[in-house]
């Protein structure tokens, strides 16, 4: 695909705020979903005559159904606490990329349309008409977030740029004005099943290579099963497990895991895919009937628990909102959390000392981790506000010898995106995404310059094929990264100890 | 009865009652609102009660500002701060006795008074020097700060500069309280103080002031993270549950 050259952003020893520079990423346009790619999702085709009325009237809805949207259009001061906090802005310069300006691309609209003050003196407040200008900026710069919340952290009133972004993109589908890579991939979850577009018998087949592949590598029958009825867990897993690299290691230490602890296990054809898209358009109904899919395939196997792999925005949909999209969840065992992490799942076993590890066997490794900024900011894990940063590194450091955090200002709550997270992990979006990973590349340069770290792991999908691709721009191996159950896959043991 | 104290009268009759009712009416809309999902930026309290400290930290400390920048926490919080002072001490003009907390903040209110227009001077000069501040300020951020100013300026003038007759400012406020006009003392000062201070409670309820009351109803700060223990579902989402 051809992309217009860029320059990769050169790596500082320590993080600088760059100046403002107007326009930087004005040109930067994501592929606009095509005719049949937006039909097939219900939206209309094109932009219709009236679609200003329209999007106005959308903007209403929205503000009615969505306190958030409502309570973050009106609440902020323009303080500017968030201006150097996006990682595009920290990797571009572009002002539209400070959350607040994105923010207030809506908010000026917003203003136009729905306050007495930018009615009747729109110039005093920055309020403007939703002309085709206004729009196509919209489209240019809401497809330039990827939803990672790290602006509301810092935020004095919460505002959620992610919010913002979501109804954006809401409003733009209903008008016509889809994103193609996003909209595309929800049409195949559909159709096919999955993100990847691979069909069951594609993956079953790939599954029966895997069993094969570890039969080589351990002499054991580890299995990966699918549409096994009476399994005890179903696993729901991003299509990349399947057949990305690095993803498909840490499938086979999800497999291992569940071997040595003796838990039967399934995979389901019907819903073989964590990753949900339906919340990067921030459109519910898409989220609920993707959602829908991993109930309908858990009782039809009848089975108990429900484990969820290594994805990011899959994790903070099940987490934070299959109870509401798809609950209750009656039907399953209530001794276990509903939905578990795979991280949960095997933070579990080794704390009761279910399973062993020979850590030696992970020796030639430096590792580091990066928090995934959904698992990070929109989720949780076990049973204690910031379990999300404690079981995925307590796993590491029960699987590795060698572990080091990167600076405290870029993990945790503070983590940065990978830059292709919420939908912009498309190659006709290439230039952003090797300017949004900057701050974590510069995080990642002072660990490898400080402590020779050779390993990011990672628990999500996109960060794992983002880094694959974004690494070399900045001069390391694209096999630095991997995820938290390849470690685990390396050093466990298995049966025959 | 002059002129001039029927129109201060009517004019702070309406402020409230924009103040009042405009606030209510915003309010009653956030609440209104329904949140259909749990968006807890997290690590976040588990509980009702870790959702209450959370929100008086951020209340009361300016918690998330602090971790953001602390020049604009400094000077954000001062501002708030010695607002809140000032706005205490004021309070002597709207009762008779004049209760003891307010007799006792006296002191500390008056010289609040400076430390608020320094702390204003500091925010309105990050809008110059920040460049990314002075990129997203519109006229009005910069036109609220000078409203500000001008309020904290006129009223410091009148306590340490040229004394105005209080003695006759709190019979007339006394009187628009007790629907009983005392005479306004026609002092340029005072007229100018008490048009902004109208102006402000009039714009109160049509800015950004909304941040105000938009801070507890923020989803982000006021939801427990309790999405697997807890089944949230807003109404307008639970109809889909019964089309299906």
């Amino acid at each position: 695909m051809a992309t217009a050259k860029f320059e990769t952003p050169k790596l500082k020893s320590y993080p600088v705020i760059p100046l403002v520079q107007v326009g930087a990423m004005s040109h930067i346009k994501s592929f606009p979903a095509s005719g049949p790619i937006q039909k097939a999702l219900g939206f209309p085709e094109e932009l219709p005559e009236d679609w200003q009325e329209k999007a106005i009237a959308k903007m209403g809805e929205l503000l009615g159904k969505y306190r958030s949207l409502q309570v973050y259009m009106d609440a902020c001061v323009h303080c500017g606490a968030c201006s150097d906090k996006c990682h595009y802005f920290l990797g571009s310069g572009d002002p539209k990329n400070m959350p607040v300006a994105r923010q207030d691309l809506m908010r000026k609209v917003y203003r136009r349309y729905f306050t007495f003050a930018g009615k009747h003196f729109p110039k005093l407040v920055g309020a403007v008409d939703l002309t085709r200008e206004v729009l196509d900026e919209w489209y240019s710069y809401f497809n330039q977030c990827s939803e990672c919340r790290r602006c509301s952290v810092f935020c004095p009133y919460g505002i959620d740029t992610a919010e913002v972004t979501m109804a954006a993109r809401e409003i733009m589908d209903s008008i016509g004005l889809g994103q193609k890579y996003s909209n595309e991939i929800i049409g195949k979850v559909h159709r096919i099943g999955n993100n990847l577009g691979l069909p069951g018998p594609a993956l079953i087949n790939t599954l029966e290579g895997l069993e094969e592949d570890t039969k080589d590598e351990t002499g054991l029958d580890i299995k990966f099963p699918i549409d096994v009825k009476g399994a005890e867990v179903l696993l729901i897993t991003p299509s990349a497990d399947f057949f990305s690299e690095p993803h498909v290691e840490s499938l086979i230490g999800y497999a291992k895991v569940f071997h040595a602890a003796g838990i039967s296990w399934t995979l389901s054809s019907h819903a073989s895919e964590a990753g949900n898209f339906g919340m990067f358009i921030g459109n519910y109904e898409q989220m609920r009937n993707i959602s829908m899919r991993v109930k309908e395939a858990a009782l039809e196997l009848g089975v108990k628990r429900i484990v969820v792999g290594e994805c990011g925005h899959a994790w903070r949909v099940a987490y934070s909102f299959w109870n509401t999209l798809i609950g209750p969840f009656d039907y399953l065992d209530q001794r276990y959390p509903v939905p578990q992490h795979i991280c949960e799942l095997t933070d579990d076993l080794i704390q009761r000392g279910a399973i062993q590890f020979d850590k030696e066997a992970n020796d030639d490794r430096i590792i580091t981790f990066h928090d995934s900024c959904n698992v990070a900011r929109g989720s949780r894990m076990g049973n204690m506000a910031g379990g999300q940063f404690v079981i995925p590194r307590r796993i590491i450091t029960s699987v590795a010898n060698h572990f080091y955090d990167m600076a405290p200002e870029t993990i945790h709550e503070s983590t940065f995106c990978c830059g292709g997270g919420g939908g912009l992990l498309t190659d006709d979006l290439m230039e952003l995404r090797v300017k949004g990973a900057l701050p974590r590349m510069e995080a990642l340069k002072s660990l490898v310059d400080e402590h020779q770290v050779n390993f990011m792991a990672t628990i999500c999908a996109i960060c794992k094929a983002q880094f694959t691709k974004v690494l070399p721009y900045y001069g390391f191996n694209m096999s630095m990264v991997g995820g938290v159950h390849q470690l685990v896959s390396k050093a466990i043991r298995l049966g025959d100890k | 009865m002059s002129i001039l104290t029927v129109i201060y009268a009517l004019l702070f009759y309406v402020a409230t009652a924009v103040l009042v009712l405009g606030v209510a009416r915003k309010i009653r809309s956030y609440a209104k609102t329904p949140a259909p999902l749990k968006i807890p930026t997290t690590p976040a309290p588990t509980t009702a009660a870790g959702v209450r400290w959370r929100m008086a930290r951020e209340v009361v400390l300016f918690e998330s500002l602090f971790k953001s920048s602390k020049w604009t926490w400094i000077f954000g919080w001062l501002f708030h701060v010695t607002l809140l002072l000032v706005t205490l001490r004021h309070l002597r003009y709207f009762q008779d006795p004049v209760w003891l907390p307010v007799v006792l903040v006296q002191p500390f209110g008056t010289y609040a008074g400076f430390a608020m227009v320094a702390a204003l001077g500091g925010l309105w000069a990050r809008r110059w020097l920040v460049d990314r501040v002075r990129y997203i300020s519109t006229p009005s951020d910069h036109l609220m700060l000078v409203l500000l100013l001008a309020i904290g300026l006129s009223g410091l003038a009148m306590r340490f500069v040229a004394h105005t007759d209080i003695v006759a400012l709190k019979a007339f406020v006394l009187g628009l309280m007790r629907f009983d006009w005392q005479p306004l003392p026609a002092d340029p000062v005072l007229l100018v103080h008490l048009a902004l201070v109208a102006l402000l409670m009039l714009i109160f309820p049509i800015s950004k002031l909304l941040h105000a009351p938009g801070l507890f109803f923020s989803p982000t700060r006021n939801q427990a993270d309790n999405a697997r223990e807890v089944r949230h579902i807003s109404a307008w989402a639970a109809a889909l549950d019964k089309k299906a």
